[in-house]
């Protein structure tokens, strides 16, 4: 655990630089994040990172399936929107642990 | 876990020769979990793998009851080889699985090479095991992006970072 400055904040991340307290979580971490992902916000990544925040704080394990079956974007979609690593990039940005499911 | 590599893997090419739902199911998470991980990923089936990827018989795998030690009951008594050859049985445990995967999020076939396809994951299916099972492009599922040699197949699978894996 380290404490790291994002967009001015003082939050906890882990060693993979996952949000230790999504409660943390701001738009402008997210933003500042997904800068270093490089990629740039847009609505659709926010319905997103709030669809997956909502399940997150739900309790229930993120998969991609999950996320393609939620109405907001289908997985091909979803690898566009974060390429390379669609939950593990969501996830990060979105202020939540690493994923821990194998789908 | 969190170590940077000096070699990270850049490519798997994962062959599937097998085809009981384990088997089926063990290759699709892992070139699904490639792709996930951003890793080029590339699945090819041979012999009865074939299987997972013929529409006709893609949605009716099933697990091997007979000759199978790690095979149990639910609750985990042994499970005599002798019932497996009961009529039934097969497919009752075939059920079984499918709806404890279903519940863990794990897709269907077909759904699963969608999600693999999806993410920029490459399906191949062997020339000389489609030619002894009178197989053509057509009979087989439409994410299977063509029918190849084992020459194509390790022209494919080279580079640096690059690793075959059989199922």
């Amino acid at each position: 655990m380290a404490t790291k400055t994002i967009a001015g904040v003082a939050v906890e991340v882990t060693e993979e630089g996952y949000l230790v307290n999504p409660s943390e979580w701001t738009k402008e971490i997210a933003a500042e994040i997904a800068k270093e992902e490089e990629i740039e916000l847009s609505d659709k990544h926010f319905e997103v990172i709030n669809f997956i925040r909502d399940r997150n704080a739900q309790g229930i394990t993120l998969t991609i399936r999950a996320v393609g079956k939620s109405g907001i974007v289908d997985i091909k979609g979803l690898y566009e929107l974060f390429p390379g690593g669609p939950l593990k990039k969501s996830s990060r940005i979105a202020g939540i642990p690493k994923p821990a499911s194998c789908v | 876990m969190a170590n940077k590599q000096d070699h990270p893997l850049k490519k798997v090419f994962i062959i599937c020769s097998k085809g009981t739902i384990e088997d089926v199911y063990a290759a699709l998470v892992m070139t699904n979990g490639a792709v996930m991980e951003g890793i080029e990923a590339k699945l090819f089936f041979t012999f009865f793998g074939l299987d997972a990827i013929t529409k006709k018989q893609m949605k009716k795998l099933k697990t091997g009851v007979v000759g199978n030690p790690a095979m149990r009951m639910p609750g985990g008594l042994p499970f005599p080889t002798i019932m497996g050859v009961i009529p039934g049985v097969e497919a009752g445990v075939s059920a079984m699985m499918k709806s404890q995967m279903d519940a863990l999020d794990i897709p269907r076939v077909d759904e699963f090479l969608d999600m693999i396809t999806a993410g920029g994951g490459e399906i191949y299916a062997c020339k000389l095991a489609a030619d002894m099972f009178k197989l053509k492009q057509e009979d087989l599922s439409e994410h299977v992006k063509a029918i190849i040699t084992v020459g194509d197949l390790y022209e494919m699978a080279g580079g640096e970072g690059s690793q075959i894996i059989f199922v």
